[in-house]
């Protein structure tokens, strides 16, 4: 008898402490602020390095981060269950219309769509050429010694084993930056496959987010599939070079990635594609990624800690770029957006009116 | 008025007059909230029937029947046929039950009828207990052990003795239909098993003995007596494995490989109707692409909840016929 | 000669199948080691003291905890008992007074309907009633997925039990003068208290390692949550997150979190257990 009524009163206290824990900073006069963002896994390292040191900086500022998806990302800052969102890929015009009021694209980092395999035996670089490249993901090259890949890979030992693609199985920007580049290389990509961030592949195991592509491609012997860069550095994956417009084959650096970037020119909505930049260091498979935020904010200090972490982000928050493998903002484009999230505002009250 | 509402079979009614006048009133105001209480359980299944139908409208409206036939999943041209999910559904399940349904009976046969009385309990307990394990960490077990077990062992050993079959040939990855439906299996296999156990229990003992008081083995008074009386409710313990097979979500997710494809390969990936909404609820990012994932889980609830009123009617029926 | 071989063959049988049903016994068991070992092995290695009381580290990073996720998993699992309990008792009372009326009848078909119901369509249900019309992932509606899940086991496991108190007991409160409703809460629920306690351990067990249902409704957080109207972190759903990324030190920090959700999940098993043996007794 005793000890029944002291495993439930151990139960009971065990509740209503997690109760308690979750109520304990609900105070709404506190200074607290709260800020949540949901969206692409493409820049993911990254962003959660920036808030974790941000929260170092600024204890009161709480930035969660969640990486579900770009998809997710476009979908839940259009119906404001968070207040930020992000993605690799910009959003459509039917997109933009379900918002309630005007969404800004902020890029905020560069980085590639690296094309990564795990071929048992084989530690050295794969040469790929776009059309070669497509047709792995079409499925019409079916095993590692393919004559086709064999061809650019003189120096690789190529086993027979079956070809086994990994894809995303979620709404990802990382798939819409590579089956855009795809489809601009292959018209049979185009038109069989066409470009998303959701598409039918024809083969493949899918996984979710830039995480679960990596983690499969890093236990599953015979795959290749496209990953960010940060990701594949970060467990050592092995990665392709890929053949860019100028004929040259590019390996997925920063450097070759920020080399890209040099090449394209943003005009004022921010948004640019940097697939198949021409230049011949630049690395074909690379994207902005943007933040997406409501130009008129609903809440004046979750508004204005929004535009503060903004700012602080594509100046000193660059800095931490490089070493996560993303390339910096070059500072033509860090001065646009400095012009352009001035508009970032509450009831006509600009946050950034001086500037930063 | 008040005693038509009372009388039950279980209890014998209240004469409410019997009491004073002011516990009437406390009566009163238990029985509604009580009642009230009670109608939350409907209003909770009228609500989430009516949300689901709503959020399955437009999908409804655009795909029809084509819906559940088509094959083209494609949120580019925002062609939507449930088909792929289906079919990894129906073949996860069945794999998982032709792997867990002679186990569970084993398994059942030897609790109700095989094993001393000593160790019925703690060994129902610990089969009960492979019901409780979560299942994000079957999964997490499936990706780091079962996985590579497939992928490296028990596949190419298939492939090597069975691989005439086209269920047992092409590429394995260890990530595939059958992949998960052995983990579909190993979380099934505990409903199964005491449900079926329950139903055993529920045969008079009487059946048992006259048929090895005629000289039968306990296998074969197990066969002749039992079985017969037992056949329906057997069934009922398989359909709600099969209820709880088809509505299982994570660790199918991360074992079946995600691919939204039809293929005659056990080792091929597959998708099935609850991982793709796990998948890709939160980010569709058009109306009708998320209409029908809302689809498909209206189809899995109307699907589950069919099999699980079959199931319970199928046990029902033996308990009525043992107490009798 | 015949007769004795026939008699021989049909022992075999016997002994064959008996064997078999031994073997299918002892199958069954192989996973729930496997897994036990996996979690335990594994997941030692991820426990030390900053795993229970710091906040997840920056994506690749090492170290760093999951403290938010488990208070965040007790309190959604707090929320889910607030909402689910209650209704859930209360109809379960119902049920055993006015189960044979049509409206119980209909209550406990409906009971029996969500029972079925998997927990991904619950998510979906929560998501569009709550999340969508809050804009706001939050624990309350995490906690209100898992109530709907916990409702019906926690109302027909409270209305079989109630069945199951002598009708003496409630005669002899009744006959003491002592109201209709004071009867049900002080002599028969309490009679039957710790069954029903049983039940909704088990409800609970079931409800903590719930994945699917928070994806969309808690969703999940890297801070402490600055209260329930805020995405709350859980242990399935970090355990998720971590199994599939890539990073050596977030499986290892899986394998950890697994082991302190089976522990919760089988200490809740294992003492309802004790609650049972103890009415039996």
């Amino acid at each position: 008898m005793v000890e029944r009524r002291s495993v439930l009163k151990g139960l009971s206290a065990l509740l209503l402490l997690g109760l308690a824990a979750g109520c304990k900073r609900g105070d709404p006069n506190s200074p607290n602020i709260y800020l949540g963002g949901a969206g692409a896994t493409f820049p993911f390292p990254l962003y959660s390095k920036w808030m974790s040191e941000y929260n170092k900086l600024h204890p009161e500022i709480r930035i969660n981060y969640q990486s579900i998806g770009s998809g997710g990302g476009i979908r839940q800052i259009a119906s404001e269950t968070v207040d930020f969102g992000a993605t690799d890929t910009p959003m459509s015009a039917s997109d933009a219309k379900k918002a309630p009021r005007a969404i800004l694209h902020i890029p905020v980092t560069i980085g590639a769509v690296v094309v990564a395999y795990n071929i048992p035996g084989v530690t050295g670089e794969l040469k790929l050429d776009g059309d070669v490249l497509a047709d792995i993901f079409l499925g019409t090259i079916k095993t590692w010694n393919d004559e086709r890949i064999a061809r650019a890979n003189p120096g690789l030992a190529l086993p027979s084993l079956p070809i086994a693609v990994v894809t995303r199985s979620d709404g990802s920007g990382t798939t819409a930056v590579f089956t855009g580049y795809l489809a601009s290389v292959s018209p049979k990509f185009q038109s069989v496959v066409g470009e998303g961030k959701s598409v039918k592949w024809p083969v493949g195991l899918g996984a979710k987010g830039n995480e679960g592509v990596t983690g499969q491609l890093k236990t599953t012997p015979g795959t290749i599939g496209y990953t960010e860069l940060a990701y594949a550095s970060q467990n050592r994956l092995t990665t392709a070079a890929i053949k860019n417009r100028e004929g040259a084959y590019a390996s997925p650096k920063v450097s070759a990635v920020t080399a890209a970037a040099e090449q394209v020119e943003l005009d004022d909505s921010l948004v640019a594609s940097l697939v198949n930049a021409p230049g011949a260091a630049s690395y074909p498979i690379a994207s902005f990624t943007y933040l997406l935020v409501y130009e008129e904010s609903k809440n004046a200090r979750k508004g204005e800690a929004l535009a503060k972490f903004i700012a602080w982000a594509v100046h000193d928050g660059q800095g931490l770029a490089a070493a996560l493998h993303y390339a910096p903002l070059p500072a033509r484009v860090v001065q646009k957006i400095d012009e352009r999230i001035k508009s970032l505002h509450f009831g006509g009250k600009p946050f950034l009116s001086q500037g930063t | 008025m008040r005693q038509s509402i009372w009388p039950t079979p279980e209890r014998p009614p209240l004469v409410p007059g019997r009491f004073r006048g002011d516990t009437h009133r406390g009566d009163r105001v238990f029985s509604w909230i009580t009642a009230a209480s009670a109608s939350i359980v409907i209003l909770t299944v009228l609500a989430m029937t009516g949300q689901m139908l709503a959020s399955s409208w437009l999908s409804l409206e655009t795909f029809h029947w084509s819906f559940i036939t088509s094959l083209e999943w494609n949120p580019v041209t925002e062609q939507f046929g449930a088909l792929p999910f289906i079919f990894g559904t129906i073949v996860s399940s069945t794999v998982a039950l032709a792997l867990a349904v002679p186990v569970s009976f084993g398994v059942a046969l030897f609790l109700s009828e095989l094993a001393p009385e000593w160790l019925r309990n703690p060994f129902g307990f610990l089969v009960e207990l492979l019901a409780a394990v979560p299942s994000v960490v079957y999964g997490l077990w499936g990706i780091f052990a079962l996985a590579p077990l497939m992928r490296e062992t028990v596949e190419p050993a298939l492939r090597a003795s069975l691989g005439f079959l086209p269920l047992f040939s092409g590429p394995n990855q260890g990530y595939g239909m059958l992949t998960a439906s052995v983990v579909l299996a190993i979380m099934i296999t505990p409903t199964i098993a005491s449900v079926s156990r329950e139903v055993l229990r529920a045969v008079p003992r009487a059946y048992r003995e006259a048929a090895l008081g005629l000289g039968a083995t306990q296998w074969e008074a197990i066969r002749t007596g039992v079985f017969p009386v037992a056949r329906s409710g057997l069934v009922g313990a398989v359909v709600l494995g099969l209820g709880r097979a088809l509505g299982e979500t994570m660790a199918v997710t991360m074992l079946i490989g995600n691919r939204a494809d039809i293929s005659a390969s056990l080792f091929a990936p597959g998708y099935t109707m609850a991982s793709v909404i796990a998948n890709e609820f939160t980010e569709a990012t058009e109306d009708l692409y998320l209409s029908a994932l809302a689809e498909i889980g209206l189809l899995l609830f109307i699907i589950t909840v069919l099999l699980n009123i079959f199931a319970r009617f199928l046990v029902w029926r033996v308990g009525r016929q043992g107490g009798a | 000669m015949n007769i004795r071989s026939h008699f021989t063959y049909r022992k075999a049988v016997d002994r064959i199948v008996r064997g078999l049903c031994l073997l299918a016994a002892l199958l069954a068991l192989v996973p729930l080691f496997s897994v036990l070992y996996y979690v335990t092995a594994r997941g030692l290695g991820g426990i030390s003291f900053e795993f229970f009381t710091e906040l997840p580290t920056p994506v690749g990073e090492e170290h760093g905890g999951v403290a938010n996720a488990i208070t965040g998993t007790l309190t959604l699992v707090g929320l889910a008992c607030l909402f689910g309990i209650p209704p859930g008792v209360l109809a379960g009372v119902y049920l055993s007074q006015f189960g044979h009326t049509r409206l119980g009848k209909i209550v406990r078909f409906s009971a029996d309907v969500m029972s079925g119901v998997p927990s991904v369509t619950i998510g979906i249900f929560v998501y569009s009633l709550l999340v969508v019309r809050t804009k706001q992932f939050s624990a309350y509606a995490g906690g209100l997925a898992l109530a709907v899940i916990m409702l019906p086991t926690v109302t027909r496991t409270t209305e079989e039990l109630l069945k199951l108190v002598p009708e003496a007991l409630r005669e002899a409160a009744l006959g003491l003068g002592v109201p209709q409703w004071r009867t049900t809460l002080s002599v028969m629920l309490r009679t039957a208290a710790p069954g029903v306690a049983t039940g909704i351990m088990l409800a609970v067990a079931r409800v903590a390692g719930e994945t699917a249902p928070l994806l969309f409704t808690s969703f999940s957080n890297r801070f402490w949550p600055g209260g329930l109207d805020e995405p709350t972190a859980s242990l399935p759903v970090q355990i998720y997150t971590y199994a599939v990324s890539p990073y050596e030190d977030w499986h290892s920090q899986a394998w950890a979190a697994a082991l302190v959700l089976v522990a919760l999940v089988l200490t809740l098993n294992v003492a309802a257990r004790v609650l049972v043996r103890h009415r039996v007794r």
